[in-house]
């Protein structure tokens, strides 16, 4: 099983008191451990079983404001101490940035661990298996899927610690639970594949293993025979696991690093109108049992709930140290990115929604990377359904969409289904005026 | 003689008996070991922002009866881990039984040396570089606001120990050199990344400051796009120029051909050997047996000698790519595509250079031909869904064709086809095959392997643009 903290402290001591010896001024360290075990079974089948033990350390060692990193996942003494010497080597010859530090002491987290993110819950593996064939069955029940791409169900635990040579020293455990079902349709010649996946803390939060097959037949049977439209502007609604990927793109957008390297399109934009007024956007890490809770940051930061977008003005950056000091602001403990990142309920119901105009384009699929964060311009591939009236009409498919993110932004109308499926999550998203390219 | 169990606490022996008294009852499987010493030393914004150095070791350990794969992993090489994870694998396969086949093919090919491309240049003489590359990419022109540029150097060393006693081993030295610019003019910014690299050591990317062309062809590309307008959207023709738009083929095509989607009939491909899938004078082949290449292999990770595989013979479909596993299950033989990132994972069947080779006309001749069309000359990142065969890529580099001649620069296209008819719509293949500079990553299923990727100038018929211009 995996291992506990006092074997993680020891290790993590013995990395800080010998780089200290061999002449850092201060150093960090992280020493991981993670337990998984998975198994795929694809039609109805076992597909096969992957156990997976990693143990690792990572450590940062400084000599003023110079610093340099290693890591290593064999933790022999003899390999341990030969590395933290080169670590303390190679950091006499880097050169100085006077913005190189540990983070704040004042700014440590400290306190009550009580977010809920481990499940002691152990499956065997007959059980993920018996969930995975349930899942599949249900997929299998439904007319025209003839195939699967594997289904598969993982269990995820893992403990860690991260000390620092400023005192700093905490860690705990978390547990991840995953099952996803990726189902073939066919009809007339045309094969299509579509997938539904659950990722929870908690085992009992996941979806129940009939309604994960059912969502992935029916988004694979959905998409048969689809056709390729005319280019032309049309109104898009985005599907929440696609519509969460623009609040991907802001989340890089607005990183302490790329603020302050002048590489994002959203440069010089706090205090300004990004979106339409109705739009606000948070990041809080403490939400209970959530994918993307966390207590502190990888330097050891307590996690500030943030109000990023407030009635769609910029109000915060994501910000690490580092990156802090070059913009003069403080870190508020997103060293690791973003935590539990999501857009505010919008004030129409999603049947309203996709009622908003007589033909709107639903996308639920997208292909390709999107966004060019430094212009804001986005094209992606898609495929998706037409609505008409109200309406499910045909799927679409091998289009592309396209605009820029300072118009998408400003052109958002949110449902208000929201629901914490995922770290990052978007109500149902209506999007005005985009660039459909198709024949 | 196993070098990668010297330095720990498990005996070869004491392996050996491990692994056939795991694998007596099983079709195949072996013992994968791993070491991997990794370095990146990265300039940004003006400075050194840190050197960083990893060593990762670790073992897989696998056992596939039939079609079930069990697999277990653990970076505490010890006889306990290992009698743990034999312990997992013997209870996945419990009701399975299968004939172990010991008998794998033996090379002596090497098309790479044993070198350690870290040691072989100084941490000192790549800061150096770095602040080099900086400093000259900054004074080309006032408009260069960010220059980052990067030194990535691996070495790998990997041990298969098969039941029986068999051990294969492989070295493989791996580096890249990165640059990339933002550049800054008039309220527009735009960016561009230029990179080289493969498995030899760094010096031979860096003769006759040859690292001042790679400053150059950045900027290049990034003041171009300053130039850039909006792209069309719609269907038109498109001419493909040489070398890494290559990656074209790789998504639409490579990925379909390889034998596990082909094994569980999800791949648009599975039933067309033998028939046409690309125009007369289309030939696409995967080599890993090209010198130095990025994507090259001594042997596969399942220990079998690399080739070069005919994927695709003037339009015709040959062959599919294989490991082990699914060339005994579609009863044929392993191409030596059997790949994986690390110890970490699962083998699968992946691309190794995929390459098109070389036809009859001039990259002119196509130009000329397009009274409507794009020129995409570099592609940024592409993705392709394996079952209904659509791709996408997004291009860095692109111009307007407007009644056969080279246009104004095009911003933010992105291409989208369907794999299986694409090829079919190639009318000219050009007579300038060109290989990628050695920068490719394809994902799969969450691992990420070196590739290469090489074609000629090619003219396609008819694809979708999607831009922002209707």
């Amino acid at each position: 099983m995996i291992k506990e903290k006092d074997y993680l402290n020891t290790i993590a001591d013995q990395c800080l008191s010998k780089a200290k010896k061999l002449g850092s001024t201060e150093a960090s360290v992280l020493v991981m451990n993670s337990v998984s075990e998975n198994v795929n079974i694809r039609n109805r089948k076992l597909d096969g079983s992957t156990r997976s033990e990693n143990l690792g350390i990572a450590l940062t060692t400084y000599i003023g404001k110079k610093k340099s990193s290693i890591s290593s996942s064999d933790l022999n003494e003899k390999n341990l101490d030969g590395l933290i010497k080169r670590c303390v080597e190679s950091t006499k010859i880097t050169p100085e940035d006077e913005l190189n530090s540990l983070a704040d002491k004042e700014l440590y987290f400290e306190g009550d661990k009580n977010l809920d993110l481990y499940d002691e819950t152990i499956l065997e593996n007959h059980q993920k298996i018996d969930y995975l064939n349930e899942a599949e069955e249900e997929a299998f029940s439904k007319k025209d899927i003839i195939n699967t791409n594997g289904s598969g169900f993982s269990q995820n635990k893992s403990n860690f610690v991260l000390a620092n040579s400023n005192g700093f020293s905490d860690g705990y455990k978390t547990s991840q639970f995953t099952a996803y079902c990726e189902v073939v349709s066919k009809n007339n010649g045309s094969m299509e594949r579509d997938y539904e996946y659950s990722s929870k803390r908690f085992f009992q939060d996941i979806l129940k293993p009939k309604d994960l097959g059912a969502k992935a037949a029916e988004l694979a049977l959905k998409k048969l025979n689809p056709k390729k439209i005319k280019s032309e502007k049309l109104n898009i609604v985005f599907d929440k696991r696609i519509a969460k990927s623009f609040l991907s793109a802001f989340s890089s957008a607005i990183s302490s690093s790329a603020i302050a390297k002048g590489t994002t399109f959203l440069k010089d934009k706090l205090n300004e109108k990004i979106f339409n007024d109705k739009i606000n956007i948070q990041d809080k890490g403490d939400i209970k049992k959530a994918n993307g809770s966390r207590y502190f940051d990888s330097e050891g930061v307590k996690i500030k709930p943030l109000d990023l977008v407030k009635n769609g003005d910029l109000k915060d950056y994501l910000i690490d140290t580092y990156n802090g000091k070059k913009i003069k602001m403080q870190s508020n403990g997103r060293s690791s990115g973003s935590t539990n990142l999501y857009f505010l309920n919008g004030s129409i119901s999603f049947n309203e929604l996709i009622n908003s105009s007589k033909r709107i384009l639903y996308i639920n699929e997208t292909i390709g990377r999107g966004s060019n964060l430094i212009t804001g311009d986005y094209s992606v591939g898609a495929s998706g359904l037409m609505i008409e009236n109200g309406e499910f009409s045909y799927p679409v498919s091998e289009i592309t969409i396209a605009g820029n993110l300072n118009d998408i932004f400003k052109n958002i109308t949110l449902a208000n289904d929201l629901e914490f499926n995922y770290a990052t999550n978007s109500p149902t998203m209506l999007v005005e005026g985009m660039i459909v390219g198709g024949k | 003689m196993s070098d990668l169990l010297k330095n720990t606490s498990l005996s070869l022996n004491t392996a050996d008996k491990i692994i056939s008294e795991t694998l007596h009852k099983c079709d195949d499987g072996e013992l994968y070991l791993e070491d991997t010493k990794f370095e990146t030393v990265t300039l940004d914004d003006n400075k050194i922002k840190s050197s960083d150095y990893s060593t990762d070791t670790g073992y897989g350990f696998r056992a596939v009866t039939d079609d079930v794969i069990a697999y277990s992993h653990s970076n505490e090489i010890s006889e306990e881990s290992l009698k743990k994870s034999s312990e997992n694998l013997k209870s996945t396969l419990k009701s399975k039984s299968g004939t172990y086949n010991s008998s794998i093919k033996k090379t002596n090919q090497k098309f790479y040396k044993d070198l350690d491309p870290i040691e072989t240049k100084s941490l000192d003489s790549k800061i150096e570089l770095l602040n080099l590359m900086n400093d000259y990419s900054r004074s080309k022109d006032a408009s260069v606001k960010q220059v980052s540029a990067s030194f990535i150097g691996e070495k790998k060393n990997i041990e298969i120990l098969r039941s029986g006693g068999e051990l294969l081993k492989d070295s493989r030295p791996l580096v890249r050199i990165n640059i990339s610019m933002m550049v800054e003019k008039d309220g527009r910014k735009e960016t561009a990344v230029f990179g080289v690299g493969g498995r030899q050591s760094y010096d031979e990317y860096l003769k006759d400051d040859s690292w001042k062309k790679l400053c150059d062809e950045a900027f290049r590309i990034a003041t171009t796009n300053l130039k850039s307008k909006p792209s069309p959207a719609g269907e038109m023709k498109v001419v493909l120029g040489p070398g890494w738009p290559a990656i074209l083929i790789h998504e639409a095509i490579g990925h379909g051909l390889e034998g596990d989607f082909n094994r569980k009939k999800t791949s648009a491909f599975h039933n067309l050997v033998g028939q046409r899938v690309a125009s007369e004078g289309v030939t696409i082949i995967d080599d890993g047996t090209l010198d130095n290449r990025r994507g090259s292999l001594n042997i596969d990770d399942e220990g079998t000698p690399t080739e070069k595989t005919v994927l695709i013979e003037n339009g015709i479909l040959k062959n599919f790519m294989q490991d082990r596993l699914n060339a005994r299950l579609m009863n044929t033989n392993s191409t030596g595509n059997g790949r994986r990132e690390n110890y970490k994972h699962i083998v699968l069947p992946r691309m190794r250079n995929t390459i098109m080779l070389s036809g009859n006309y001039t990259q002119e001749e196509m130009i000329k031909s397009v009274n409507k069309g794009i020129f995409a000359v570099s592609f940024g990142g592409g993705q392709v869904d394996i079952t209904s065969g659509k791709f996408v890529f997004n291009c860095t580099e692109a111009y307007e064709i407007i009644d056969g001649k080279i246009g104004a620069p095009l911003k933010g296209a992105t291409l989208i086809g369907d794999g299986p008819s694409s090829l079919k719509e190639v009318l000219m293949v050009g007579n300038d095959m060109m290989l990628d500079p050695g920068i490719g990553t394809c994902g799969k299923a969450g691992q990420g392997v070196p590739v290469g990727v090489g074609q000629p100038s090619l003219l396609i018929d008819n694809m979708t643009v999607g831009g922002t211009q209707l």
